[in-house]
């Protein structure tokens, strides 16, 4: 197991090293000239050389570099070039809002997904299994941005009209100002991400059941007299939900993007739409920040996930 | 510009007559790609959904059409009868079919030739993901050792990158274009293929007719590409027909957050953006391009999903007959 951990552990460091050279050489070699935009059109040379000795950006490439990387192991994203306020800052005000969407979101697309499998999989071609599977499918074709819209169109605007106001239309509430408003005005956010995600693991927790459903020592519980909703609570769904982690350590890539979507479509002014805007504004050591930050966030996710799955799964660590 | 016409059966019958499997029956002597075809023709939903299919081909190769039956251009603004006097689009009438955008631009039209964007990226944008994956994952699987771990780890990082986050920040250093797009979506897309390739060359390298055409002196880029490649063919297209509608998905994604083709350029993802502040006076503003769009996912998806039953008729379905 320790051995599993160091490689594990190991194989991180290289990805996120490698990230960081193609984060740099995006764009610190990408053609752009940022002291110029800050300085203006009016700008003489001399202003735009000090913008450019300040940014750090008259220095070679390869100490350009050492510095990214020496800032950001201290801690120190760089400051944002409009305002001065450190990435750091702005990073740690857009994560409770990022965090909020996104573990909530998993938090329903997993529940979603894994009870509509097990439903589907315990009547396999039942009404109900096909009608999830429609669902499923509906949803799997579904854009992120496009649910979005039409549940602010539907939830929001119609039922609103309608005299229901059940539903803000987006927008933030910090937690610190009660558990009801914040989950209110994030319901919505919750279901575009989780309904588009929960799709995928409806049919893999369906086919994984099917097969754990197949296996002997489940016919044993079943000779042996054991209730049916204890087979299939206690036996089935335990082993059928290692294919799901797997696949939720893989997806949470794609979480983030569905993260960036989901807060443009709801205004919530978490990291991804930080992102947005920041690239509107070529502000680049936002973008950056946020780009390292969010990565090595999916990296150590995806650490953490295998180590969960290692010690559900004993053979894992073999390999 | 013509969107390429997304069939997948024209790769199987053509590739029928170039490779036979050496264990195909001898009594009828139908190739598995025979076989394949025969199952996916007999698949009423994969049918129906490649008719869908064919038809949206139709509509983009066809857009000017369009065109010619409103007499209204894909960027044509009609201020005076295409906006309502509070300068609001207008609902779906005898002139403006689908109704019309917040520029008074007819919004029928400008699906059609949204679809000539989705297609194109569509299509041009897996050939590069399939092509750079199977490379990968061949040249990794067969030759093994350092060069596999190399790759690999490759794989592992493409994979890690949040790829919206990159591929959004690439944009905006270059600038919005079709080029940028297509390959921003090839060059981060490739790795599940190789993967998916590399696994499956992995047990081809060790089997015989790989030493047999070693032993005849076969250089390794014929063995990996004339020997090997074929054999690999298969599991290809099914994960080719399935990313497809993953591929229109992302670039739409990618034009809604304004990171795909530059306005005015009618563009599903650009117009459902476009829509969003005005969802509650126009709803079809955003019905009638997302239904376009939802459509066209759909029937790929039900289409690959046909496609991998054709060649794997033990997998599992997304949709009983």
């Amino acid at each position: 197991m320790i051995r599993f951990l160091i490689r594990r552990l190991a194989l991180g460091v290289v990805v996120m090293w490698l990230i960081t050279v193609a984060v740099f050489a995006l764009f610190f070699i990408a053609p752009n000239d940022v002291a110029r935009t800050l300085a203006g059109r009016q700008a003489t040379p001399e202003v735009v050389a000090s913008i450019q000795a300040r940014l750090g950006l008259d220095q070679p490439l390869w100490r350009q570099y050492l510095d990214f990387v020496g800032n950001a192991l201290h801690g120190n994203l760089g400051y944002d070039y409009y305002h001065g306020v450190p990435v750091t800052t702005i990073i740690a005000a857009a994560l409770p809002i990022t965090l909020s969407l996104a573990i909530g979101a998993s938090v329903i697309w997993l529940l979603l997904g894994v009870s509509t499998g097990i439903v589907s999989a315990v009547k396999p071609r039942s009404i109900a299994d096909r009608g999830l599977t429609v669902f499923a499918l509906f949803f799997y074709s579904m854009p992120t941005f496009l649910l979005g819209l039409l549940l602010l169109l539907y939830l929001y605007f119609y039922l609103t009209l309608a005299g229901y106001s059940w539903f803000p239309p987006g927008g933030y509430v910090p937690l610190s100002q009660g558990v009801m408003p914040w989950a209110q005005h994030l319901i919505l956010p919750w279901l575009t991400l989780a309904l588009v995600l929960a799709a995928t693991y409806t049919r893999l927790m369906r086919g994984s059941m099917l097969d754990v459903l197949g296996e002997d020592y489940i016919r044993t519980a079943r000779a042996k007299g054991i209730r049916e909703s204890r087979v299939i609570g206690r036996h089935a769904v335990r082993s059928a939900l290692t294919p799901v982690v797997t696949q939720f350590g893989i997806d949470l890539g794609q979480l983030v993007g569905g993260v960036v979507v989901t807060e443009t479509v709801f205004s919530l002014p978490g990291l991804g739409k930080t992102a947005i805007d920041a690239i509107g504004q070529q502000d680049f050591p936002v973008i950056i920040g946020i780009v390292l930050f969010a990565s090595a966030a999916v990296v150590v996710a995806n650490i953490l996930v295998d180590i969960g799955y290692a010690v559900l799964d004993p053979r894992v660590r073999l390999h | 510009m013509t969107a390429p016409q997304p069939s997948p059966t024209v790769h199987v019958v053509g590739a029928s007559d170039a490779e036979e499997s050496p264990d195909e029956r001898r009594i009828q002597g139908r190739s598995p790609w025979v076989l394949a075809w025969g199952r996916l023709r007999r698949d009423r939903i994969a049918m129906i959904s490649l008719g869908v299919i064919v038809l949206i081909v139709l509509i983009a190769i066809f857009a000017p059409v369009f065109t010619l039956l409103t007499g209204h251009g894909p960027n044509d603004q009609y201020r005076l009868t295409g906006l309502s006097p509070q300068g609001l689009p207008v609902a779906p009438n005898h002139e403006f079919w689908l109704g019309t955008d917040d520029l008074g631009r007819d919004i029928l039209v400008r699906i059609a030739y949204g679809a000539r964007i989705s297609l194109l990226v569509g299509i041009v944008a897996t050939v590069i993901t399939v092509a750079i994956g199977v490379v990968v994952g061949i040249a990794a699987g067969y030759f093994g050792g350092v060069v596999d771990t190399l790759l690999a780890r490759l794989v592992d990082v493409v994979l890690s990158v949040p790829f919206l986050l990159v591929a959004i920040a690439l944009v905006s250093i270059t600038g919005p274009s079709l080029t940028v797009v297509i390959l921003v979506i090839g060059l981060f897309s490739w790795a599940s293929v190789a993967r998916i390739v590399r696994g499956q060359v992995l047990s081809l390298r060790e089997r015989e007719f790989v030493e047999a055409a070693r032993s005849l002196g076969a250089s390794d880029t014929r063995i990996m590409f004339v020997d090997v490649l074929p054999n690999v063919l298969a599991p290809v297209i099914v994960y080719t027909s399935l990313l497809v509608p993953v591929v229109i998905l992302t670039e739409a994604t990618l034009s809604f957050l304004s990171l795909g083709l530059p306005p005015p350029t009618a563009d599903w993802g650009g117009m459902i953006s476009e829509a969003v502040p005005y969802y509650q006076t126009s709803w079809w503003f955003v019905i009638f391009p997302g239904a376009a769009l939802l459509i066209t996912t759909l029937a790929f998806n039900l289409f690959g999903d046909g496609v991998r039953d054709a060649f794997d008729p033990r997998s599992e379905r997304l949709l009983q007959q």
